[in-house]
Protein backbone atom coordinates (compact mmCIF):
# COMPACT_ATOMS: atom_id res chain seq x y z
CA UNK A 1 0.00 0.00 0.00
CA UNK A 2 2.49 2.47 -1.05
CA UNK A 3 1.83 6.18 -1.31
CA UNK A 4 -1.94 7.18 -3.15
CA UNK A 5 -4.49 5.46 -4.07
CA UNK A 6 -3.70 1.78 -4.75
CA UNK A 7 -7.41 1.05 -4.92
CA UNK A 8 -6.94 -1.95 -3.06
CA UNK A 9 -5.68 -3.87 -6.07
CA UNK A 10 -2.49 -4.69 -4.61
CA UNK A 11 -0.52 -6.96 -6.37
CA UNK A 12 -2.90 -8.15 -8.26
CA UNK A 13 -2.22 -8.27 -12.07
CA UNK A 14 -5.64 -8.52 -14.42
CA UNK A 15 -5.87 -11.42 -16.52
CA UNK A 16 -7.92 -14.64 -17.82
CA UNK A 17 -4.85 -16.85 -17.70
CA UNK A 18 -5.56 -20.60 -16.43
CA UNK A 19 -3.54 -19.15 -13.70
CA UNK A 20 -6.16 -16.95 -12.99
CA UNK A 21 -9.11 -18.60 -13.12
CA UNK A 22 -7.72 -21.57 -10.92
CA UNK A 23 -9.98 -22.42 -7.74
CA UNK A 24 -7.67 -19.82 -5.13
CA UNK A 25 -7.54 -23.08 -2.36
CA UNK A 26 -6.23 -25.17 -5.08
CA UNK A 27 -3.51 -22.32 -6.39
CA UNK A 28 -2.69 -21.53 -2.95
CA UNK A 29 -1.96 -25.58 -1.44
CA UNK A 30 -0.38 -26.19 -4.85
CA UNK A 31 1.77 -22.80 -4.20
CA UNK A 32 2.98 -24.12 -0.79
CA UNK A 33 3.62 -27.75 -1.87
CA UNK A 34 6.03 -25.83 -4.75
CA UNK A 35 7.37 -24.23 -1.98
CA UNK A 36 8.21 -27.25 0.39
CA UNK A 37 10.08 -29.27 -2.81
CA UNK A 38 12.18 -26.29 -2.88
CA UNK A 39 13.00 -26.17 0.71
CA UNK A 40 13.43 -29.65 1.01
CA UNK A 41 15.88 -29.76 -1.74
CA UNK A 42 19.55 -30.66 -0.81
CA UNK A 43 21.61 -27.29 -1.32
CA UNK A 44 24.39 -28.91 -2.92
CA UNK A 45 21.78 -29.82 -6.38
CA UNK A 46 22.41 -26.79 -8.48
CA UNK A 47 20.78 -28.31 -11.28
CA UNK A 48 17.36 -28.88 -9.28
CA UNK A 49 16.82 -24.99 -8.22
CA UNK A 50 17.60 -24.16 -12.17
CA UNK A 51 14.51 -26.13 -12.70
CA UNK A 52 12.49 -24.89 -10.08
CA UNK A 53 13.44 -21.02 -11.73
CA UNK A 54 12.64 -22.00 -15.44
CA UNK A 55 8.74 -23.74 -13.42
CA UNK A 56 8.35 -20.38 -12.34
CA UNK A 57 9.05 -18.42 -15.44
CA UNK A 58 7.41 -20.78 -17.70
CA UNK A 59 4.20 -20.24 -15.08
CA UNK A 60 4.82 -16.67 -15.04
CA UNK A 61 4.81 -16.04 -18.87
CA UNK A 62 2.00 -18.48 -19.33
CA UNK A 63 -0.14 -16.21 -17.15
CA UNK A 64 1.15 -12.83 -18.76
CA UNK A 65 2.63 -11.67 -15.71
CA UNK A 66 5.50 -9.21 -16.89
CA UNK A 67 8.85 -10.63 -15.59
CA UNK A 68 10.00 -7.59 -15.15
CA UNK A 69 6.96 -7.28 -12.70
CA UNK A 70 7.98 -10.18 -10.84
CA UNK A 71 11.16 -9.04 -10.27
CA UNK A 72 10.59 -5.94 -8.71
CA UNK A 73 8.45 -7.65 -6.12
CA UNK A 74 11.05 -9.44 -5.20
CA UNK A 75 12.87 -6.86 -3.68
CA UNK A 76 11.00 -7.17 -0.60
CA UNK A 77 13.16 -9.74 0.57
CA UNK A 78 16.05 -7.76 0.41
CA UNK A 79 16.16 -7.02 4.33
CA UNK A 80 16.47 -10.86 4.89
CA UNK A 81 19.52 -11.47 2.45
CA UNK A 82 21.63 -8.99 4.63
CA UNK A 83 21.76 -11.62 7.29
CA UNK A 84 22.90 -14.20 4.47
CA UNK A 85 25.13 -12.11 2.90
CA UNK A 86 26.95 -11.81 6.43
CA UNK A 87 26.91 -15.41 6.66
CA UNK A 88 30.15 -16.08 4.62
CA UNK A 89 32.16 -13.39 6.35
CA UNK A 90 31.09 -14.20 10.66
CA UNK A 91 30.73 -18.00 9.93
CA UNK A 92 33.29 -20.51 11.63
CA UNK A 93 35.33 -22.94 10.06
CA UNK A 94 37.22 -24.07 6.87
CA UNK A 95 37.87 -20.61 4.95
CA UNK A 96 38.54 -19.60 1.83
CA UNK A 97 40.18 -17.09 0.17
CA UNK A 98 38.21 -14.34 -2.29
CA UNK A 99 39.00 -11.20 -3.63
CA UNK A 100 41.16 -10.80 -0.78
CA UNK A 101 38.42 -11.33 2.11
CA UNK A 102 38.23 -14.66 3.83
CA UNK A 103 35.15 -16.52 3.93
CA UNK A 104 34.28 -19.24 5.41
CA UNK A 105 33.01 -22.06 3.21
CA UNK A 106 30.32 -23.06 5.59
CA UNK A 107 29.21 -19.68 5.89
CA UNK A 108 28.72 -19.82 1.64
CA UNK A 109 26.61 -22.60 1.46
CA UNK A 110 24.86 -21.42 3.97
CA UNK A 111 24.03 -18.31 2.37
CA UNK A 112 23.67 -19.64 -0.85
CA UNK A 113 20.69 -21.83 0.63
CA UNK A 114 19.17 -19.30 2.09
CA UNK A 115 19.31 -16.95 -1.15
CA UNK A 116 17.79 -18.85 -3.31
CA UNK A 117 15.47 -20.82 -1.30
CA UNK A 118 14.06 -17.38 -0.41
CA UNK A 119 14.27 -16.40 -3.82
CA UNK A 120 12.17 -18.98 -5.14
CA UNK A 121 9.70 -19.20 -1.87
CA UNK A 122 9.32 -15.11 -2.81
CA UNK A 123 8.66 -15.69 -6.24
CA UNK A 124 6.54 -18.20 -5.66
CA UNK A 125 4.39 -16.30 -3.58
CA UNK A 126 4.26 -13.35 -5.69
CA UNK A 127 2.94 -15.24 -8.41
CA UNK A 128 0.14 -16.22 -6.12
CA UNK A 129 -0.75 -12.79 -5.37
CA UNK A 130 -0.20 -11.15 -9.21
CA UNK A 131 -2.63 -13.57 -10.06
CA UNK A 132 -5.18 -14.08 -7.41
CA UNK A 133 -6.98 -11.19 -5.72
CA UNK A 134 -6.62 -10.60 -2.24
CA UNK A 135 -9.96 -11.37 -1.36
CA UNK A 136 -10.14 -14.91 -3.23
CA UNK A 137 -6.63 -16.05 -1.36
CA UNK A 138 -8.86 -14.98 2.05
CA UNK A 139 -11.42 -17.25 0.42
CA UNK A 140 -8.79 -19.71 -0.20
CA UNK A 141 -7.49 -20.13 2.79
CA UNK A 142 -11.01 -19.98 4.90
CA UNK A 143 -11.96 -22.98 2.41
CA UNK A 144 -8.14 -24.66 3.53
CA UNK A 145 -9.14 -24.64 6.99
CA UNK A 146 -6.86 -22.15 8.14
CA UNK A 147 -8.58 -21.39 11.39
CA UNK A 148 -11.43 -18.82 11.32
CA UNK A 149 -9.52 -15.63 13.53
CA UNK A 150 -6.81 -15.94 11.61
CA UNK A 151 -8.39 -15.43 7.84
CA UNK A 152 -10.39 -12.76 9.70
CA UNK A 153 -6.99 -10.74 10.73
CA UNK A 154 -5.94 -11.46 7.76
CA UNK A 155 -9.11 -10.07 6.13
CA UNK A 156 -9.27 -6.91 8.76
CA UNK A 157 -5.57 -6.13 7.82
CA UNK A 158 -6.37 -5.74 4.07
CA UNK A 159 -9.64 -3.99 4.54
CA UNK A 160 -8.16 -1.34 7.44
CA UNK A 161 -4.91 -0.68 5.61
CA UNK A 162 -5.49 2.21 3.06
CA UNK A 163 -8.25 3.96 5.84
CA UNK A 164 -5.45 4.10 8.53
CA UNK A 165 -2.96 5.29 5.75
CA UNK A 166 -5.69 7.51 4.99
CA UNK A 167 -5.51 8.62 8.47
CA UNK A 168 -2.16 8.83 8.64
CA UNK A 169 -1.89 11.30 5.28
CA UNK A 170 -4.04 13.62 7.16
CA UNK A 171 -1.86 13.60 9.94
CA UNK A 172 1.07 14.53 7.80
CA UNK A 173 -1.10 17.12 6.07
CA UNK A 174 -1.74 18.47 9.43
CA UNK A 175 1.46 18.93 10.46
CA UNK A 176 2.65 20.23 7.43
CA UNK A 177 -0.16 22.87 7.34
CA UNK A 178 1.26 23.89 10.48
CA UNK A 179 4.57 24.70 8.95
CA UNK A 180 6.47 21.47 10.06
CA UNK A 181 8.57 20.31 7.45
CA UNK A 182 11.32 19.33 8.44
CA UNK A 183 14.08 17.00 6.53
CA UNK A 184 13.45 13.56 5.93
CA UNK A 185 15.23 12.70 8.82
CA UNK A 186 13.96 14.95 11.43
CA UNK A 187 10.64 13.95 10.17
CA UNK A 188 10.93 10.72 12.53
CA UNK A 189 10.50 12.81 15.60
CA UNK A 190 7.01 13.74 14.01
CA UNK A 191 6.02 10.22 12.74
CA UNK A 192 7.01 8.50 15.86
CA UNK A 193 4.68 10.77 18.38
CA UNK A 194 1.72 10.16 15.75
CA UNK A 195 2.49 6.94 15.66
CA UNK A 196 1.24 6.31 19.02
CA UNK A 197 -1.63 8.56 17.78
CA UNK A 198 -2.71 6.75 14.91
CA UNK A 199 -2.45 3.49 17.28
CA UNK A 200 -5.01 5.08 19.47
CA UNK A 201 -7.08 6.15 16.97
CA UNK A 202 -6.66 2.69 15.28
CA UNK A 203 -7.62 1.09 18.34
CA UNK A 204 -10.59 3.40 19.15
CA UNK A 205 -11.97 1.91 15.76
CA UNK A 206 -11.50 -1.65 16.59
CA UNK A 207 -13.79 -0.85 18.93
CA UNK A 208 -16.61 1.02 16.91
CA UNK A 209 -16.41 -1.99 14.27
CA UNK A 210 -16.87 -4.66 17.06
CA UNK A 211 -20.08 -2.64 18.29
CA UNK A 212 -20.74 -2.83 14.66
CA UNK A 213 -20.35 -6.37 14.48
CA UNK A 214 -22.10 -7.47 17.45
CA UNK A 215 -25.18 -5.60 16.35
CA UNK A 216 -25.23 -7.58 13.57
CA UNK A 217 -25.31 -10.68 15.34
CA UNK A 218 -21.34 -11.42 15.85
CA UNK A 219 -21.32 -13.78 18.65
CA UNK A 220 -17.49 -14.66 18.48
CA UNK A 221 -16.89 -16.65 15.25
CA UNK A 222 -16.85 -15.38 11.66
CA UNK A 223 -19.83 -16.40 9.41
CA UNK A 224 -17.81 -18.96 6.57
CA UNK A 225 -19.23 -18.02 3.47
CA UNK A 226 -16.97 -19.75 1.10
CA UNK A 227 -18.56 -19.71 -2.22
CA UNK A 228 -15.36 -21.32 -4.16
CA UNK A 229 -15.76 -24.63 -5.83
CA UNK A 230 -12.83 -26.62 -7.47
CA UNK A 231 -13.41 -29.27 -9.68
CA UNK A 232 -10.71 -32.14 -9.79
CA UNK A 233 -9.40 -30.95 -12.72
CA UNK A 234 -8.59 -27.35 -11.70
CA UNK A 235 -6.65 -29.33 -7.87
CA UNK A 236 -5.05 -31.68 -11.00
CA UNK A 237 -3.81 -28.64 -12.82
CA UNK A 238 -2.87 -26.96 -9.11
CA UNK A 239 -0.21 -29.58 -8.56
CA UNK A 240 0.81 -30.10 -11.86
CA UNK A 241 3.74 -27.90 -11.26
CA UNK A 242 4.39 -28.73 -7.50
CA UNK A 243 4.04 -32.74 -8.72
CA UNK A 244 7.00 -31.79 -10.92
CA UNK A 245 9.11 -30.18 -8.50
CA UNK A 246 8.63 -32.82 -6.26
CA UNK A 247 10.77 -35.12 -8.36
CA UNK A 248 13.12 -32.91 -8.76
CA UNK A 249 13.54 -32.74 -4.85
CA UNK A 250 13.38 -36.56 -4.75
CA UNK A 251 16.12 -36.42 -7.66
CA UNK A 252 18.27 -33.98 -6.21
CA UNK A 253 18.33 -36.56 -3.06
CA UNK A 254 19.20 -39.94 -5.12
CA UNK B 1 -49.53 0.14 18.01
CA UNK B 2 -46.19 0.78 19.42
CA UNK B 3 -42.83 -1.50 18.27
CA UNK B 4 -40.59 0.18 20.70
CA UNK B 5 -41.09 1.00 24.01
CA UNK B 6 -38.07 2.90 26.32
CA UNK B 7 -38.66 3.00 29.83
CA UNK B 8 -36.90 4.80 32.56
CA UNK B 9 -33.25 3.71 30.53
CA UNK B 10 -30.79 4.96 32.61
CA UNK B 11 -26.87 4.38 31.69
CA UNK B 12 -23.44 5.83 32.91
CA UNK B 13 -20.27 4.94 30.94
CA UNK B 14 -17.71 2.95 32.75
CA UNK B 15 -15.30 5.41 33.36
CA UNK B 16 -18.60 7.48 35.49
CA UNK B 17 -19.87 9.53 33.04
CA UNK B 18 -23.75 9.71 33.40
CA UNK B 19 -24.81 9.69 29.67
CA UNK B 20 -28.91 8.84 30.24
CA UNK B 21 -30.95 10.19 33.06
CA UNK B 22 -34.21 8.27 33.12
CA UNK B 23 -35.28 8.30 29.02
CA UNK B 24 -38.62 7.26 28.26
CA UNK B 25 -39.80 7.02 24.22
CA UNK B 26 -42.61 5.27 22.85
CA UNK B 27 -42.34 4.43 18.80
CA UNK B 28 -45.23 3.16 16.75
CA UNK B 29 -44.97 0.82 14.03
CA UNK B 30 -44.73 2.70 10.71
CA UNK B 31 -43.19 5.68 12.35
CA UNK B 32 -40.21 8.38 11.47
CA UNK B 33 -39.05 9.69 14.08
CA UNK B 34 -35.98 12.38 14.30
CA UNK B 35 -33.53 12.60 17.59
CA UNK B 36 -32.24 15.66 17.55
CA UNK B 37 -30.15 17.58 19.94
CA UNK B 38 -26.80 18.79 20.37
CA UNK B 39 -23.54 16.81 20.97
CA UNK B 40 -23.01 15.31 23.90
CA UNK B 41 -26.94 15.04 24.36
CA UNK B 42 -26.88 11.63 24.94
CA UNK B 43 -28.24 10.31 21.25
CA UNK B 44 -25.80 7.91 19.88
CA UNK B 45 -25.82 5.80 23.76
CA UNK B 46 -29.63 5.82 23.67
CA UNK B 47 -29.66 4.28 20.21
CA UNK B 48 -26.86 1.67 21.53
CA UNK B 49 -29.83 0.91 24.13
CA UNK B 50 -32.20 -0.20 21.43
CA UNK B 51 -30.48 -3.74 20.43
CA UNK B 52 -28.38 -4.29 23.53
CA UNK B 53 -24.59 -3.02 22.50
CA UNK B 54 -24.95 -1.03 25.27
CA UNK B 55 -26.43 -2.33 28.60
CA UNK B 56 -29.00 0.11 30.57
CA UNK B 57 -28.18 0.50 34.01
CA UNK B 58 -31.71 0.91 35.05
CA UNK B 59 -35.07 0.22 33.23
CA UNK B 60 -35.87 -1.64 30.10
CA UNK B 61 -36.46 -1.45 26.32
CA UNK B 62 -39.29 -3.57 24.99
CA UNK B 63 -39.27 -4.09 20.71
CA UNK B 64 -42.23 -5.66 19.14
CA UNK B 65 -43.45 -6.66 22.72
CA UNK B 66 -40.04 -8.68 23.48
CA UNK B 67 -38.28 -7.61 26.46
CA UNK B 68 -34.49 -7.17 26.07
CA UNK B 69 -32.15 -9.43 28.05
CA UNK B 70 -29.29 -11.35 27.07
CA UNK B 71 -31.43 -14.61 26.53
CA UNK B 72 -32.78 -12.69 23.68
CA UNK B 73 -30.43 -10.31 22.66
CA UNK B 74 -30.21 -12.26 19.08
CA UNK B 75 -33.92 -11.37 18.19
CA UNK B 76 -33.48 -8.14 19.18
CA UNK B 77 -30.62 -7.49 16.98
CA UNK B 78 -32.24 -9.15 14.58
CA UNK B 79 -35.43 -6.52 14.58
CA UNK B 80 -33.45 -3.50 15.28
CA UNK B 81 -31.12 -2.55 13.03
CA UNK B 82 -27.99 0.63 13.67
CA UNK B 83 -26.64 1.73 11.04
CA UNK B 84 -23.44 3.56 12.10
CA UNK B 85 -22.52 7.07 11.68
CA UNK B 86 -18.55 6.02 9.57
CA UNK B 87 -19.48 3.45 6.67
CA UNK B 88 -15.80 2.28 7.60
CA UNK B 89 -16.88 1.24 10.89
CA UNK B 90 -19.66 -0.42 9.70
CA UNK B 91 -18.32 -2.45 6.17
CA UNK B 92 -15.63 -4.38 7.96
CA UNK B 93 -15.56 -7.34 5.03
CA UNK B 94 -12.94 -7.91 2.34
CA UNK B 95 -16.10 -7.30 -0.57
CA UNK B 96 -19.24 -5.87 -0.14
CA UNK B 97 -21.31 -9.00 -0.50
CA UNK B 98 -19.50 -10.75 2.58
CA UNK B 99 -20.36 -7.47 4.34
CA UNK B 100 -23.72 -7.74 3.40
CA UNK B 101 -23.62 -11.53 4.01
CA UNK B 102 -22.43 -11.21 7.41
CA UNK B 103 -25.59 -10.56 9.45
CA UNK B 104 -28.12 -12.75 7.66
CA UNK B 105 -25.11 -15.22 8.46
CA UNK B 106 -24.72 -15.07 11.71
CA UNK B 107 -28.83 -15.46 12.37
CA UNK B 108 -28.10 -19.05 10.58
CA UNK B 109 -29.25 -18.05 6.75
CA UNK B 110 -26.95 -20.22 4.11
CA UNK B 111 -27.36 -21.23 0.70
CA UNK B 112 -30.13 -19.66 -1.68
CA UNK B 113 -32.32 -17.90 1.34
CA UNK B 114 -28.58 -15.95 2.08
CA UNK B 115 -28.46 -15.51 -1.60
CA UNK B 116 -31.63 -13.42 -2.13
CA UNK B 117 -30.90 -11.33 1.02
CA UNK B 118 -28.02 -10.07 -0.57
CA UNK B 119 -29.80 -9.61 -3.50
CA UNK B 120 -32.94 -8.15 -2.24
CA UNK B 121 -30.83 -5.90 0.51
CA UNK B 122 -28.09 -4.78 -2.50
CA UNK B 123 -31.20 -3.80 -4.91
CA UNK B 124 -33.32 -1.69 -2.06
CA UNK B 125 -30.18 0.30 -2.32
CA UNK B 126 -29.33 0.29 -5.83
CA UNK B 127 -25.91 -1.58 -5.45
CA UNK B 128 -26.77 -4.83 -6.96
CA UNK B 129 -23.60 -4.41 -9.61
CA UNK B 130 -21.05 -3.09 -6.83
CA UNK B 131 -21.71 -7.07 -4.75
CA UNK B 132 -17.66 -7.92 -5.48
CA UNK B 133 -15.65 -4.85 -4.98
CA UNK B 134 -13.99 -4.43 -1.90
CA UNK B 135 -15.64 -1.30 0.19
CA UNK B 136 -12.55 1.13 -0.11
CA UNK B 137 -12.95 1.38 -3.53
CA UNK B 138 -16.30 2.88 -3.11
CA UNK B 139 -17.07 6.55 -2.98
CA UNK B 140 -18.74 7.51 0.51
CA UNK B 141 -22.11 7.75 -0.63
CA UNK B 142 -21.85 4.24 -2.15
CA UNK B 143 -20.68 3.28 1.27
CA UNK B 144 -23.70 4.54 3.33
CA UNK B 145 -26.02 2.76 1.06
CA UNK B 146 -24.01 -0.41 1.41
CA UNK B 147 -24.12 0.15 5.11
CA UNK B 148 -27.76 0.48 4.73
CA UNK B 149 -27.83 -2.50 2.86
CA UNK B 150 -26.09 -4.63 5.71
CA UNK B 151 -29.03 -4.11 8.10
CA UNK B 152 -31.39 -4.38 5.79
CA UNK B 153 -30.58 -8.42 4.95
CA UNK B 154 -31.71 -8.65 8.65
CA UNK B 155 -34.57 -7.80 7.53
CA UNK B 156 -35.12 -5.42 10.25
CA UNK B 157 -38.60 -4.17 12.04
CA UNK B 158 -36.85 -0.85 13.09
CA UNK B 159 -34.09 0.91 11.45
CA UNK B 160 -31.79 3.07 14.00
CA UNK B 161 -29.64 5.59 11.81
CA UNK B 162 -26.62 7.60 13.08
CA UNK B 163 -26.04 10.80 11.17
CA UNK B 164 -27.25 9.06 8.17
CA UNK B 165 -26.47 12.69 6.58
CA UNK B 166 -23.21 13.22 7.80
CA UNK B 167 -20.35 13.78 4.74
CA UNK B 168 -22.47 13.22 1.99
CA UNK B 169 -23.01 15.84 -0.76
CA UNK B 170 -26.23 16.61 -1.49
CA UNK B 171 -26.92 14.69 -4.67
CA UNK B 172 -25.63 11.47 -2.31
CA UNK B 173 -28.26 12.92 0.34
CA UNK B 174 -31.10 12.86 -2.06
CA UNK B 175 -30.28 9.34 -3.41
CA UNK B 176 -30.06 8.22 0.27
CA UNK B 177 -33.62 10.29 1.24
CA UNK B 178 -35.21 8.21 -2.09
CA UNK B 179 -33.89 4.84 -0.71
CA UNK B 180 -35.31 5.44 3.17
CA UNK B 181 -38.60 6.78 1.81
CA UNK B 182 -39.17 3.54 -0.62
CA UNK B 183 -38.18 1.17 3.07
CA UNK B 184 -41.57 0.06 4.48
CA UNK B 185 -40.06 0.20 8.03
CA UNK B 186 -40.31 2.02 11.23
CA UNK B 187 -37.10 4.72 11.58
CA UNK B 188 -35.44 6.52 14.06
CA UNK B 189 -32.67 9.09 13.13
CA UNK B 190 -30.21 10.56 14.89
CA UNK B 191 -29.80 13.65 12.88
CA UNK B 192 -28.04 17.74 13.37
CA UNK B 193 -29.47 18.18 9.69
CA UNK B 194 -32.76 19.83 10.22
CA UNK B 195 -33.91 20.16 6.58
CA UNK B 196 -33.66 16.47 6.45
CA UNK B 197 -35.14 15.57 9.86
CA UNK B 198 -37.83 17.87 8.73
CA UNK B 199 -38.55 15.98 4.89
CA UNK B 200 -38.11 12.09 6.61
CA UNK B 201 -39.67 12.74 9.72
CA UNK B 202 -43.25 13.68 11.08
CA UNK B 203 -41.75 13.08 14.66
CA UNK B 204 -39.61 14.54 16.38
CA UNK B 205 -37.76 13.76 19.60
CA UNK B 206 -35.29 16.41 21.13
CA UNK B 207 -32.85 15.30 23.98
CA UNK B 208 -30.52 17.36 25.89
CA UNK B 209 -28.15 15.98 28.64
CA UNK B 210 -29.39 12.92 28.70
CA UNK B 211 -32.85 13.58 28.92
CA UNK B 212 -36.21 13.65 26.60
CA UNK B 213 -36.89 17.91 26.47
CA UNK B 214 -39.56 17.74 23.56
CA UNK B 215 -41.51 15.02 21.71
CA UNK B 216 -43.90 15.67 18.74
CA UNK B 217 -44.81 16.80 15.51
CA UNK B 218 -41.17 17.95 13.41
CA UNK B 219 -42.55 20.98 11.99
CA UNK B 220 -44.01 21.90 15.69
CA UNK B 221 -40.98 21.72 17.30
CA UNK B 222 -38.50 23.45 14.75
CA UNK B 223 -40.86 26.77 14.89
CA UNK B 224 -40.68 26.52 18.18
CA UNK B 225 -38.12 29.26 18.67
CA UNK B 226 -37.77 29.66 22.53
CA UNK B 227 -37.39 25.34 22.58
CA UNK B 228 -35.32 24.70 19.86
CA UNK B 229 -32.54 27.53 21.56
CA UNK B 230 -32.64 25.80 25.11
CA UNK B 231 -31.78 22.63 23.55
CA UNK B 232 -28.71 23.91 21.60
CA UNK B 233 -30.38 23.73 18.50
CA UNK B 234 -30.44 25.67 15.03
CA UNK B 235 -31.99 25.99 11.90
CA UNK B 236 -30.13 26.82 9.07
CA UNK B 237 -29.58 30.15 7.72
CA UNK B 238 -32.97 31.28 5.59
CA UNK B 239 -34.84 27.85 6.57
CA UNK B 240 -38.12 27.91 7.38
CA UNK B 241 -39.75 25.09 8.54
CA UNK B 242 -43.28 26.26 7.90
CA UNK B 243 -42.69 26.30 4.33
CA UNK B 244 -44.03 23.20 2.80
CA UNK B 245 -44.23 22.13 -1.12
Amino acid sequence: MSGGHTHGHGLFVHGHSRLHRLAPHCKVAGAIAFVFAVVATPREAFWAYGVYAGLIVALTLSARVPLATLARRLTVETPFLIFAIALPLLARGERIDVAGMSLSIEGLWAAWNILVKATLGTATMMLLVSTTPITSILRGLQRLRVPSVIVAIGGFMIRYADVIASEMRRMKVGRQSRGYEPRVFWQARALASSAGTLFIRSYERGERVHLAMMSRGYEGAMPELTDVEASSTDWMVAFLVPAMAAVVCAGAWL
Amino acid sequence: MSILQVRDVAYAYPDGLQALYGVNLTVSRGERVALLGPNGAGKTTLALHLNGVLEAGAGSVHVGGLKLNRANLKEIRRRVAIVFQDPDDQLFMPTVREDVAFGPANLGIRGAELEARIHEALAAVGMTEHAHRPPHHLSYGQRRRVAVATVLAMRPQILVMDEPTSNLDPAAKRELADILQGLDLTMLMVTHDMPYALEMCERAVVMNRGMITADGPTREIMADEALMRANRLELPYGFDPSFSR
